[in-house]
């Protein structure tokens, strides 16, 4: 069984009782060999305490982790030697420079002394530390403490790559940067991702487990849940002309079932929210009708649902509410 | 083990905890020597290694407060306890560091002794020996402690005063209980012999007489090992807290 698991980790009924709060209520999901996972909730869902189980930082007040066979209770050391960590918070000692604190990370990972400068030079190329390698990590910008923390994670090069949040704090460049390292290192590496930010896991991930109010709510591909492939529901419609009257003639159109004004952003033109039937695709029908009244389109764009829609079918309560 | 050690120690001399410690403990150990030796007049050992540990106890806390408190404030521990470590590597290698810094600092009174031993031929090598390994005994007990009361807070100063709270409360305990004009309640005076085997300071005394006792020597290791065992069960515990 163990090393011969299909699963990289099973998560099995995973329980974290804080008081009376359920931190973690009743978890249960795999994660194949492989793949890179994205773990999506809100802020306070349960993705932080989820993660810090399964790497043994904290314990589940009852259920099961296993990871490609080792229980993590049983084996804690045979799970940790298989696992990398990046926590929200990259765990770095300030005082150290870049090179003096991975090569303590060698150290308690148990990477053979004569392969550390070898591994070391690798690592620092993969997350594009070489330049800084000589510095304190006091001084270093929050993007290249970031790197520091990848960097810590893929030491003694573990099968399993956890990544808490690795892109909040991050400016655009240096998020798409993160995002270029994660889909490289998903080559060789299975990868669990956790964020609160759809687009985030949209562009790297291959499924998404959604945690809300410590339950797993959905554990499936992107496709499915946000019906990205093709089934443009919603429309966002820049027109030019009168509000009323472009409103009148898209709220009588067949197939709508909600058309809403969100005001003028452009000179001389308004921005509607359109949501069709399922199933519907109204791009064509907008267009016809629009030229027949001679109101120039000027932007129309399909949404997808994104996260906050998703959590509301999927929790079934209003966005007022949330 | 080995690698916890290293960086804690590396991280003595990168830090001006160190250097503070040495330098406070060299400065006022240098006072005492002056003060009590040389304008005293007396080649006693026993008197300066006796103040001197007195001055441990109230430096050594510096040297403590840090190590675990300070990895659970910035979350650092989240790094040492999901890497392929035991908590008792964690705990020992911290344990060693600090107890090295404390070895080191110890050799350096030795240049006091040498300085002694000129002005006196009534130095006995085996006595002063037996002296120091006491002496060392009782600093590791305080690295020990101290590094328990790190492992119970967050924050560098509560581990500190904690510490130093805890040392003194200790010895006022046991001057209180051994002087016998401290009447305890009937009922409490199963109390007295009780404290003043626990006690840590009286068994020093044996050291500095020269009396080198296995009971003595085994209690010291006991009480440094009890604490570090208990530091290992905070930080376990705390991984399952539920509060």
């Amino acid at each position: 069984m163990k090393g011969e698991s299909f699963f990289m980790i099973e998560i099995q009924h995973v329980t974290k009782r804080y008081g009376d709060k359920l931190a973690v209520n009743d978890v249960t999901f795999t994660i194949n060999k492989g793949e890179i996972l994205g773990f999506l909730g809100r802020n306070g869902a349960g993705k932080t305490t989820t993660m810090n189980i399964i790497t043994g930082y904290i314990s589940a007040s009852s259920g099961s982790v296993l990871l490609d066979g080792y229980d993590i209770l049983a084996d804690p050391l045979e799970v940790k030697r298989r696992i990398g960590y990046l926590p929200e918070l990259p765990p770095l000692y300030p005082d150290m420079t870049v090179d003096e604190y991975l090569r303590f990370v060698c150290a308690i990972k148990g990477v053979k002394r004569s392969r550390v400068s070898a591994h070391l030079n690798d690592i620092t190329e993969l997350v594009g530390l070489g330049e800084v390698r000589g510095r304190l990590i006091r001084n270093l910008s929050k993007g290249y403490r970031q790197r520091v923390g990848m960097a810590q994670a893929l030491v003694g090069n573990p099968e399993v790559v956890i990544l808490d949040e690795p892109t909040v704090g991050l400016d655009p460049k240096q998020i798409l940067e993160v995002r270029r390292m994660i889909r490289q290192l998903g080559e060789d590496h299975t990868i669990v991702l956790s964020s609160h930010i759809l687009q985030e896991v949209a562009d790297v991930c291959n499924r998404l487990v959604i945690i809300h109010q410590g339950k797993i709510v959905a554990e499936d591909s992107l496709e499915h849940l946000t019906h990205a492939d093709g089934d443009t529901r919603k429309l966002r419609l820049r027109i030019a002309g009168p509000e009323a009257e472009v409103l009148q003639a898209l709220r009588s159109m067949e197939g709508v079932t909600q058309a809403d004004s969100l005001g003028s952003l452009e000179k001389e033109s308004f921005d509607f929210l359109l949501q069709g039937e399922a199933g519907t695709d109204l791009r064509r029908a907008v267009f016809s009708r629009m030229s027949e009244k001679g109101y120039p389109i000027l932007i129309q764009r399909p949404v997808d649902l994104d996260l906050e829609d998703v959590f509301l079918q999927l929790t079934g309560d209003s966005r007022e509410e949330a | 083990m080995l690698a916890i050690w290293k960086r804690e120690l590396q991280n003595y001399y990168l830090t001006p905890i160190g250097y503070v410690f040495m330098g406070i403990f060299l400065l006022v150990g240098g006072v005492m020597f002056y003060l009590g030796n040389i304008m005293g007049m007396t080649p006693s050992a026993a008197t300066l290694l006796g103040n001197l540990n007195y001055i441990f106890m109230l430096t050594v806390p510096i040297l403590t407060m840090r190590l675990l408190s300070e990895e659970r404030r910035t979350k650092t521990d989240q790094l040492l306890i999901t890497s392929p470590l035991r908590i008792w590597d964690i705990v020992g290698g911290k344990f060693l560091a600090a107890a090295t810094v404390v070895l080191l600092t110890t050799c350096c009174t030795l240049l006091y002794i040498a300085l002694l031993s000129r002005y006196t031929d009534r130095m006995y090598p085996a006595a002063i020996a037996c002296n120091y390994l006491g002496f060392l005994l009782l600093s590791l007990c305080y690295v020990a402690l101290g590094l328990l009361m790190s492992a119970l807070t967050e924050s560098q100063v509560s581990a500190a005063v904690l510490t130093l709270g805890v040392n003194i409360l200790l010895q006022i305990l046991e001057s209180v209980f051994s002087s016998s004009s401290f009447a305890l309640p009937g009922a409490l005076s199963f109390l007295r012999p009780v404290l003043s085997w626990f006690s840590l300071y009286s068994r020093y005394n044996q050291f500095a007489a020269g009396r080198l006792s296995f009971a003595n020597i085994l209690y010291y290791l006991s009480f440094s090992g009890l604490m570090l065992f208990l530091t290992v069960r905070v930080i376990d515990r705390r991984r399952w807290s539920e509060g």
